[in-house]
């Protein structure tokens, strides 16, 4: 990414922002008026470390769920895990390590399903110049009922499981430090095995439809907003895909290890963030490599790039072909994190077909402990990518500092550079035109970034797309989305 | 399903007036009105088109932003809309969901409550909006309990306009 030239208006953010919580987009133009850089200024949460400070260490796996109304759970499991360490329980049970499994696979599939139905497949099924009166969910429910049906009923399902084991969907309390409140019960189990054939059923097409629309595409998509980059996610001890836990595993663009196998508590050794003065997020990138050249990407295409395999049949069985696209190397296409997103649906349910098999689930012994500690950092895999959280705690039990890098951090300089190849490559004269604003929003949907470590105030979120020119003059000014358009 | 109601209480808890809705739905639940199922969650999402189904009635609960005093109470009418990039959507999605997925003709109100400060993390709500919660509850528990939704959003929309007051997005 270039660097702004000095001339140019310095970008202020509008606090406000953060309630209203809507990404903006802005264009630089350099002298010859070509697109110099692009910004996505995605709003964070802040304020959250104030929130947790003197809090007793074991309220903060529920209190860590009114970060985000989006993935209350990841945030729950994350927290969770950094308590164990805190109480000496990080050798969980095997009730409760399942038991948070099966939570765990049940948000990703909730959340993956939700983001392909709800946003993702208007963009495949219309295409992305369609009218955005129609490229949207209830457009998908006009015209392809039964496959809305289904993205419904996946969700569904995956909220089913989250309630069975984390107690309830709002302000679930499943996970505390060393363990587990309660265990899977056997009409609990049932009513979710009922299901779990249609459930995977409906899986492997919803694979089937994202697998199919790239390579159908592939041409077109090869391009789109694409770049080689850095790949950062959690492996288990194997090589294998783990969603919950496992170490850190770096790959660059084509497969070279850059560190592997990193007990996450040391995160600080590898892992950094930067500071820009545009924007209130920040940049993490890989420490040995610095911030220009270590950048990454999380989430389902990291994931299924850095993994060696995955340990379900079928979901390894598409990994293989999803491989097979790229010769064995690194699939750094951005589009194809949506095949990669429903790799890992089919293989979150046959996860939880597998646990719902598993007899631990119904065991009695739930928590353990062990050697007090009084600093740990927790880590997974949310279904945006990697998750981290890390606390420091008094002898008094409190809260005296926490830090958290989310998924959508992580992905931060990766979104910009989306966004910054689309405008480079659909910017034509000075004008937001329609095809411009329409692939700005498919890009940035690739990534199924979380907006909203905030309120719930999302469902009218706006995208503001501005040009500004050399010398920081707004020279045009879109938004989409927003209270009052009527599309 | 008859004459059932689904209340469903939306809203973050830990921002402070955010919690509205989620505030009114735990109160609402602890009255146990016959026919009446009680959600609460952080956002309205495309499952709970399957719940709204199920019902004659929905009610969503929230917390809102701008226009007038206390809350407000009006019928929503299903409804498509955009969304950039989130993985919530609004009433008027979810009753148009229901409809076009379920077949099912459930009549949706919105009862929004004032609410003030949003904009940091808190899990406490302002004097104020607890003022509006307590006033909201005594509005909604005689309409729930006597099913005189479309006449109550007559007298509501007669109090606080829909058209000065924003729901809290």
């Amino acid at each position: 990414m270039g660097t702004a030239a000095p001339s140019t208006r310095k970008i202020v953010i509008d606090p406000v922002t953060r309630v209203e919580g809507h990404g903006k987009v802005t264009i630089l133009l350099d002298e010859a008026r070509k697109v110099k850089q692009a910004r996505l200024h995605i709003v964070e949460f802040r304020g959250f470390e104030r929130f947790i400070q003197g809090r007793p260490f074991w309220e903060v796996p529920v209190l860590v769920q009114r970060l985000c109304g989006i993935c209350p759970v990841s945030h729950h499991l994350a927290a969770a895990k950094a308590m164990d360490r805190i109480v000496g329980g990080e050798s969980l049970t095997p009730t409760a390590e399942k038991v948070r499994r099966l939570m765990h696979y049940g948000q990703i599939l909730q959340s993956h399903a939700l983001h392909f139905f709800h946003l993702v497949s208007p963009d495949l099924l219309f295409g992305f110049d369609a009218d955005p009166g129609v490229r949207n969910v209830i457009g998908v429910a006009a015209r392809h009922p039964d496959l809305a049906v289904q993205g419904v009923m996946l969700r569904k399902y995956g909220q089913e499981v989250i309630k069975a084991t984390a107690g309830r969907k709002i302000h679930g309390t499943g996970a505390i430090p060393g363990g587990v409140n309660k265990n899977l019960s056997v009409a609990e189990r049932d009513g979710l095995l009922k299901d779990i054939e249609q459930i995977l059923t409906w899986s492997r097409g919803a694979l089937a439809i994202a697998k199919d629309y790239t390579s159908q595409h592939l041409k077109e998509l090869r391009d789109f907003g694409s770049f080689d980059s850095n790949h950062v996610s959690l492996v288990r001890s194997d090589g294998a895909m783990d969603l919950y836990h496992g170490n850190l595993r770096a790959i660059d663009a084509a497969g070279r290890r850059i560190f592997d196998q990193v007990d996450y508590q040391r995160y600080l050794d590898y892992i950094a963030e930067e500071v820009k003065p545009w924007s209130y997020m920040k940049f993490p990138f890989i420490k040995s490599l610095g911030p220009e050249q270590g950048w990454y990407r999380v989430g389902p295409l990291a994931r299924v790039n850095a993994c060696d395999f995955i340990d379900t049949p079928e979901a390894e069985a598409a990994r293989k072909e999803f491989m097979a696209l790229t010769g064995g190397k690194p699939n750094n296409i951005t589009m194809a994190y949506h095949w990669a997103r429903m790799i890992e649906v089919l293989h979150a349910t046959e996860k939880i077909r597998l646990l719902l098999h598993d007899p631990d689930l119904q065991g009695t012994d739930l928590v353990v402990k062990g050697r007090r500690r009084e600093e740990a950092v927790g880590l997974l895999e949310a279904p945006r990518g990697t998750l981290f959280h890390h606390y420091q705690v008094d002898r008094n039990d409190q809260v005296v500092r926490c830090n958290l890098i989310v998924a959508t951090t992580n992905n931060n300089t990766a979104m910009n550079r989306a966004v910054e190849g689309v405008a480079r490559d659909y910017l034509s004269g000075t004008e937001i035109t329609e095809g411009l604003l329409n692939r700005i929003e498919v890009a940035i949907r690739a990534y199924d970034p979380c907006l909203s470590c905030a309120t719930h105030a999302m469902g009218q979120m706006p995208l503001t797309v501005e040009i500004l020119d050399c010398d920081g003059r707004l020279v045009d000014r879109k938004e989409r989305g927003g209270p009052g358009d009527g599309r | 399903m008859a004459d059932s109601v689904l209340l469903i209480g939306y809203g973050n808890p830990g921002r402070c007036d955010d919690g509205l809705g989620p505030a009114l739905a735990e109160a609402v639940e602890r009255l146990r009105l016959p026919g009446v199922t009680v959600e609460a969650d952080y956002q309205l999402t495309v499952e709970d088109a399957a719940a709204a189904a199920a019902h004659r009635y929905v009610v969503f609960a929230d917390a809102s932003v701008g226009g007038g005093e206390a809350f407000f109470f009006r019928a929503v009418h299903p409804a498509g809309g955009t969304s950039f990039s989130t993985h919530s959507v609004e009433p008027e999605a979810v009753l148009a969901l229901a409809r076009d997925l379920f077949q099912a003709d459930t009549r949706g109100y919105a009862l929004g409550i004032r609410g003030y400060r949003f904009h940091e993390f808190g899990e406490t709500l302002s004097d104020e909006a607890r003022g509006n919660l307590a006033a909201a509850l005594r509005f909604i528990v005689p309409v729930l309990t006597e099913r005189t939704f479309d006449s109550a959003a007559g007298t509501a929309e007669g109090i606080h306009s829909p058209a000065q007051v924003r729901t809290h997005p």
